[in-house]
């Protein structure tokens, strides 16, 4: 019996119900420093005096490091190298890091971060990125501040919209949408006498903080080791941010020889860290009456902040899903990534496209009623199947399950387009897809390395370089390694990941740790099931071929034995019973100029129906349900799936009605907290149906993909769709708040 | 001063300074990792401990406060055989994602089974409304909820 496919319980599920589970804050260390970090109050300035004479003196304080102290290159390197460790002479955003103190306890490190004194000559700062975009005198980047530009051109878009019997042209602006994973973001470095550092924290890419660590202190990559903690949430935020972290422990762990912790205290979080890319979105398409989407011209603007971080692969994404999961033939997108003196964005589930997305499907609804279609049959004449060719010029060659998630979120609501409804409620529909796994944009982290091993008494430990930061990770790749080796789930355990054990395996992001370790791991339990099956074939007495293996029992020539006694007898026999697996996807290919190219090995497909009811006084949405039917390949654990879905769908919600994070007139952030930046509660949760379809992916474990980004990125148009649906307001700037439809409500 | 108080059935005295965050005593010096700091200004509710049977955020009680109280953590109720339906139950409705949030999560869910042991969806969402959980979307912690108090109810009818 096969344990992939089933609903097992999650591996580390029940030490975290008692509180068990060890985050980075849960551990203490002999001697350990607590460390704050000394911040830029401006934007824009240039450093005029540094004066740490008075918080020296505070009782407690061990130190206050800047860039002098760095002994190797001050820079965190990410995709560019345009971002300081710690700031030399110049500051770009508030926040922007200039020192690190430490202390005895986190108090007395916070407080005498805060009372430091620095003196700034304020620069005049560029705050809105359509300002920042060329602007002639002030250059935060390159002499056009753009941080990337990608143009995706495919036909005659000029002589495609005269051919149209009917165009759509709006604007849209997406805003912030902080990560607001529970668990702060969490460091600690420990110093070695042999000259070595180990670093322990919540983070989803170890191998982007090693490098971070061996940047600025100049040291070898042998000589710095990686070790994720529990990690309470991601989403993306803890992609890049904690290789900061990183650097902000490790370097007074370096220099005072002790170890250092830094926890993010809320608000400084929500102040200073990654968030999704604020959108400006022109973006014009057109159709024929017999329903075929004809001609898209769009500029997508994302406002990137001070530094380049991530921003340029997200451009990457956001502008091969610039016009949906269409077939179109006549397109021309211009995408720019644009430096403002805010704090740097970066990576959040969907990566630049969800921006783009609420574009395109409020667009396709527009479209769908200025020809007198319904939206889901004019869609079904648009979507992409098995055969057709992307916006990108890529051909579709297998797993396309998008037709089926749109029949299943019909099929499970009884909706149909124009059936009657109450008044005030509406429907609304998304259709979208995502490119799983890094692409062309991350072509050269397309690797990953995995080591399994088999112990004498049966256990089976792995390690992988991809982290478990609550989707379900260890108990896929548990699944995946029992069916391999044909053993029980319970005899597998997954080893904290851990820079020291795997080769570079990339970062974990871009749903692609189910495929990418999971064909590792694959790779390495193929290795040990030889030796195995040589074995068993010689206890059995029958070919290798007649063998099977089953949950811990091996049948074969007539014959059972247990798996154990065939480990045991490979011991006695000292045959190695450990494996290295390597995986690296196929090829894919990309050019920046004609936006066109393989640009991803599969697509992940998605249908959102959501059905709202608004209240015409005061212009309240209620989302009073919504299904999600993803088509994920195979799912591994349904369970897990659906977990996937209904989290993500509630974080797209968030996105669609309330999370509304915005600067204020210093490009500060102005709600860096919980009570005003407003997440979901339990109370605002509308009923999730996750519907799972599977069209097999040949390349995945299984017939896997990840999918795990996709469940947020169509909930923003299905709802806003719904709205119209429901009042006949448009509303084309998220979130969509009671103000912006009572304000529709009022102007109709 | 030295306070006096029940902890998850145990009684302690220890020396707490004034001002001192009840979050920090358990956390720093009784080793009581289990309670989680999210926000440390009452908003997140991932600190949740149950203060005579009702949730509160630990990050705004002072320890000095819990003085001649009964206080229960997440290291408690592993010893309380009614609420250990609440744990086997997040753990079998597939309730924990990243699992920050669960500590607290589970107090606040086992408080409300306390008062009302067959509450209503409605009133679970109300319940755990001040316990904010990003990941899961609270589908499955709902389910959850019902599920320990349908486990719950039926250890009661089979006594």
């Amino acid at each position: 019996m096969s344990v992939v496919g089933k609903r097992v319980a999650r591996a580390e599920g029940s030490e975290r119900v008692k509180g068990a589970g060890l985050f980075a804050d849960d551990y203490k260390y002999f001697g350990m420093l607590h460390a704050a970090v000394v911040r830029s109050p401006l934007a824009r300035g240039e450093i005029r005096k540094i004066d740490f004479k008075t918080i020296a003196k505070i009782p407690g304080v061990a130190g206050i490091l800047t860039y002098k102290d760095i002994p190797g290159r001050n820079c965190v390197p990410i995709v560019i190298d345009d971002q300081s460790f710690l700031a030399e002479r110049y500051v770009n955003y508030i926040g922007e890091p200039i020192a690190i103190v430490v202390a005895e306890n986190r108090q007395t490190a916070r407080l005498a971060a805060a009372q430091a004194k620095i003196s700034i000559e304020e620069l005049p700062p560029l705050l809105n990125p359509l300002e920042a975009l060329n602007h002639p005198k002030i250059h935060l980047f390159g002499n056009d501040n753009i941080y990337k530009h990608i143009h995706i051109h495919r036909g005659d878009v000029k002589k495609a919209f005269a051919d149209c019997d009917v165009i759509i042209e709006n604007e849209y602006h997406t805003p912030y949408q902080e990560h607001a994973y529970i668990e702060p973001q969490s460091m600690i470095a420990i110093p070695f006498p042999d000259g070595s550092i180990e670093i322990r924290g919540s983070m989803q890419c170890p191998f982007y903080v090693r490098k971070a660590i061996t940047t600025i202190l100049g040291l070898p990559e042998n000589k710095v080791r990686v070790i994720q903690c529990a990690t309470g949430g991601g989403f993306g935020g803890k992609e890049d941010v904690p290789s900061l972290l990183a650097c902000q422990v490790a370097l007074p762990a370096w220099i005072f020889k002790r170890p250092v912790k830094l926890i993010y205290d809320r608000t400084e979080d929500m102040m200073v860290t990654s968030k999704r890319h604020p959108a400006y979105i022109k973006y014009k398409s057109g159709a024929t009456k017999d329903g075929i989407l004809r001609a898209v011209e769009a500029e997508y603007i994302i406002d990137g902040g001070a530094y380049s971080t991530l921003s340029a692969v997200v451009l990457f994404r956001g502008s091969v899903h610039a016009i949906g999961p269409y077939k179109c033939e006549n397109v021309d997108v211009h995408s720019y990534a644009v430096a403002t003196n805010k704090v740097p964005t970066g990576a959040f589930r969907g990566f630049g496209s969800p921006q783009i997305l609420f574009a395109v499907e409020s667009q396709m609804d527009q479209l769908a009623e200025k020809i007198g279609m319904d939206p889901v049959m004019f869609r079904k004449k648009n979507i992409l199947r098995v055969g057709d060719t992307t916006v990108t010029g890529q051909k579709l060659e297998y797993s396309v399950g998008l037709e089926e998630t749109l029949d299943k979120v019909i099929e499970k609501s009884g909706w149909t387009p124009g059936k009657s409804k109450e008044d005030g409620v509406g429907y609304g529909i998304s259709t979208i897809y995502y490119g799983v796994g890094l692409g062309a944009g991350g072509k050269s982290m397309a690797r990953t390395g995995a080591r399994v091993l088999v112990h004498a008494d049966g256990s089976v430990l792995f390690s992988v370089g991809t982290t478990e930061i609550g989707q379900g990770m260890t108990t896929v790749l548990s699944q995946i390694v029992a069916d391999e080796l044909g053993a029980p789930l319970d005899w597998i355990s997954m080893m904290p990941t851990d820079t020291s054990r795997v080769p570079d395996s990339g970062p974990t992001v871009a749903s692609r740790s189910t495929t990418m370790s999971g064909n590792a791991l694959k790779d390495a339990c193929i290795k040990i099931k030889s030796v195995l099956l040589e074995e068993a074939a010689s206890m059995l007495d029958c070919s290798t071929g007649d063998i099977i293996f089953d949950e811990g029992i091996v049948t074969g020539g007539g014959k059972t034995i247990k798996l154990l006694d065939v480990i045991k007898s490979c011991f006695a026999k000292r045959l190695p019973l450990s494996a290295e697996g390597w995986y690296i996807t196929p090829s894919t290919s990309w050019d920046d100029n004609t936006g066109q190219g393989d640009a991803y090995v599969v697509y992940a497909w998605a249908s959102n129906l959501a059905k709202v009811k608004v209240d015409k006084e005061t212009g309240e949405v209620n989302l009073l349900k919504i299904w999600a039917a993803h088509d994920v390949g195979k799912a591994i654990n349904p369970a897990l799936a659906e977990g996937q879905i209904e989290g993500g769908t509630l974080q797209g919600v968030g996105y669609a009605l309330m999370e509304d994070m915005t600067t204020n007139a210093d490009g500060a952030i102005r709600n860096p907290e919980f009570s005003t930046y407003i997440i979901p509660t339990a109370s605002d949760q509308p009923e999730i149906v996750p519907i799972i379809v599977e069209h097999p992916f040949p390349g995945g474990p299984f017939g896997a993909k990840g999918f795990g980004e996709q469940p947020l990125m169509g909930v923003a148009p299905a709802i806003a769709n719904a709205v119209y649906d429901a009042v006949k307001v448009r509303i084309k700037d998220l979130p969509i708040t009671p103000e912006k439809v009572w304000q529709g409500l009022k102007n109709k | 001063m030295i306070i006096k108080f029940k902890l998850n059935g145990k009684n302690v005295a220890i020396e707490a300074p004034g001002g001192e965050r009840l979050i920090d005593l358990l956390r720093e010096r009784l080793n009581l990792v289990g309670t989680k700091e999210g926000c440390g200004k009452g908003e997140c509710g991932a600190c949740t401990v149950l203060l005579d049977n009702k949730p509160v955020c630990s990050c705004l009680i002072l320890a000095a406060q819990v003085n001649g109280r009964n206080v229960m953590t997440i290291e408690g109720v592993e010893s309380d055989a009614r609420l250990r339906a609440v744990q086997e139950a997040f753990v079998e409705a597939g309730s924990v994602q990243c699992g920050f949030c669960t500590p607290g999560m589970i107090l606040s869910a086992a408080a409300l089974l306390r008062a009302n042991p067959k509450p209503s969806r409605d009133e679970i969402k109300r319940a755990l409304s001040g316990n904010l959980c990003r990941c899961t979307g609270y589908e499955k912690i709902f389910d959850a909820v019902e599920l320990a108090s349908h486990k719950i109810m039926k250890k009661a009818a089979s006594k």
